[in-house]
């Protein structure tokens, strides 16, 4: 049986994610994709879902869904208070919510994202393969507003009954392994040390296209244009302000600013919950 | 040109090569070549085939040092004149930056159509936007700095060029490129309900002709 859910309270941004649609960033699009893909995959787990089964992604504030039929969800990620009308229930393991019942799904405590999963997933028109809300190039379904309406498929298999999960806390601090390159010999010796040296902090201008930096700039030694070129995943780019940029899922596929060096893809999500304020080592590895 | 090597390689992190070349040409041939590779399946795995001005990104590869060593002893072919498929770009010209154009390249206003109408384009990259490809085959001596002031608003269909490059815009968004003109109906440019989502695919030759079909020349 489908259900929809109403967004009875969307919240500050909440986007449908999967796995992403990497494969066309040649044609100018981004991957996409929920920011913490572990946490993502865990919570579809503990559903019996498929681990890349579309869900909700908060920021910051959570949201509140009313289904039109029972159904199972999981919420993990950032921890936050979950209650099913008013009543509390389990972050990270399955919650059972009646139809008509207000699932509200708290702001978070730490972290930044948390992941609503739910059994049968979310079945949003897929594009170019994937259900994910891409921000950069609005690929995908808009942001989540109040009253809108959720779909839900149905569920494969029931529920698995499951111990609790093991769920990596959110990082006081963000240490960020990278490789330097590819346009490492854009800058001087000082400011590779800097990069790898000094704390930066999240900077709060930071979503789901890049996680910007505050800190100490890194002089450029090369000063002419780059023509545009292709950009992973995980570049820290250097933009005339000279504060690294770490980009995350939705981050533009060509870019005209030196990449420093790349942040190792497993480290993404921890970046993907850090707030505004928390320090970034930037490390060698 | 010549057949060509690729001029160095730059890892991106653990999974990714940065290929660079020495200029557009053989950055068409060398992507042209990796695409050849890839279909006849005689290219390391790759899950993202991504050219630039200058370089080819390849990224999902499991090992970029040994992928470093295979592409740098490539013997890249250059692209064959004529290869690729023709797309046709109906247009209007009747931009708001034509007479700045104009003035620019030395010739009238309603020259300037002919003029850009008469090359043959290919798509060097796409980015910016879903669709958005960076065309190159506009002549040195025709290229053009982008608008000192960026609009806020470019309209979807707008014909434009920006240093070396012609585009197409694919949908509204802020721009700051010379707007010579106007591809009446847009929509082709990007649909990803279609099976090829974009019109304008790295590769891709295009030509810029009248609204009725006629060769852009002649409508000027």
């Amino acid at each position: 049986m489908t259900a929809k859910l109403t967004a009875v309270r969307a919240g500050a941004l909440t986007t449908v994610q999967d796995a992403g649609r990497p494969g066309h960033a040649h044609l100018g699009v981004p991957r996409s994709g929920a920011l913490d893909a572990p946490a993502m995959r865990l919570a579809n787990r503990l559903l019996g879902n498929d681990p890349d089964a579309a869900v909700l992604e908060t920021t910051l504030t959570g949201c509140a869904l009313r289904p039109d039929r029972g159904i199972t969800v999981a919420v993990g990620g950032a921890p936050c208070p979950v209650t099913v009308d008013g009543r509390p229930a389990a972050w990270g393991a399955p919650v059972r919510v009646p139809a008509g019942a207000v699932l509200d799904v708290g702001a978070a405590v730490t972290g930044v994202r948390s992941y609503v999963a739910v059994a049968g997933g979310v079945t949003a028109e897929p594009v170019l393969g994937s259900r994910s809300t891409d921000l950069l190039s609005g690929l995908g379904p808009l942001p989540l507003r109040d009253g809108d309406l959720v779909p839900v498929g149905t569920p494969a298999r029931p529920v698995p009954q499951s111990a609790a999960a093991p769920w990596p806390g959110p990082p006081g601090e963000l240490v960020l392994p990278v490789r330097l390159g590819p346009r490492a010999d854009w800058f001087s010796p000082a400011a590779l040390h800097t990069l790898t040296s000094a704390v930066y902090r999240v900077s709060p201008h930071s979503n789901r296209i890049g996680l910007r930096t505050e800190g100490p700039p890194l002089e450029r030694t090369s000063t002419g244009e780059l023509p545009s070129e292709g950009m992973v995943l995980g570049a820290v780019q250097v933009p005339p302000d000279g504060r690294p940029v770490i980009f995350l899922h939705d981050h533009p596929t060509t870019g005209g600013y030196p990449v420093v060096a790349v942040v190792a893809e497993p480290a993404l999500a921890a970046a993907a919950q850090a707030p505004a304020g928390t320090p970034v080592r930037f490390t060698a590895g | 040109m010549t057949g060509a090597r690729a001029r160095s390689a730059h890892p991106a992190g653990r999974h990714a090569l940065l290929v660079e070349l020495p200029d557009a040409e053989h950055t068409a041939a060398f992507h042209a070549e990796v695409l050849r590779r890839r279909a006849a399946g005689t290219l390391p795995p790759v899950t993202e085939v991504v050219p630039g001005a200058r370089t080819v990104l390849l990224d999902g590869v499991p090992d970029p040092a040994a992928m470093a060593r295979e592409v740098l002893g490539w013997e890249v072919p250059p692209v064959p004149d004529g290869d690729g498929e023709v797309v046709e770009i109906p247009v209007r010209y009747d931009g708001p930056d034509l007479a700045d154009v104009a003035a620019r390249w030395g010739v009238a206003p309603e020259e300037v159509g002919a003029r850009h109408g008469s090359y043959t384009y290919r798509v060097a990259f796409c980015g910016f936007a879903p669709g958005f490809g960076y065309l190159t085959g506009l002549p040195d001596h025709l290229h053009l700095p982008r608008r000192a002031t960026p609009r806020t608003r470019v309209p979807a269909g707008a014909v434009a060029l920006a240093g070396p490059y012609s585009a197409v815009y694919p949908r509204s968004t802020p721009g700051g490129w010379q707007l010579i003109g106007t591809m009446p109906d847009p929509r082709p440019l990007w649909d990803p309900a279609r099976e090829r989502a974009a019109l304008l695919t790295p590769g891709t030759r295009v030509r810029f002709v009248a609204p009725d079909g006629a060769r852009g020349e002649a409508a000027a």
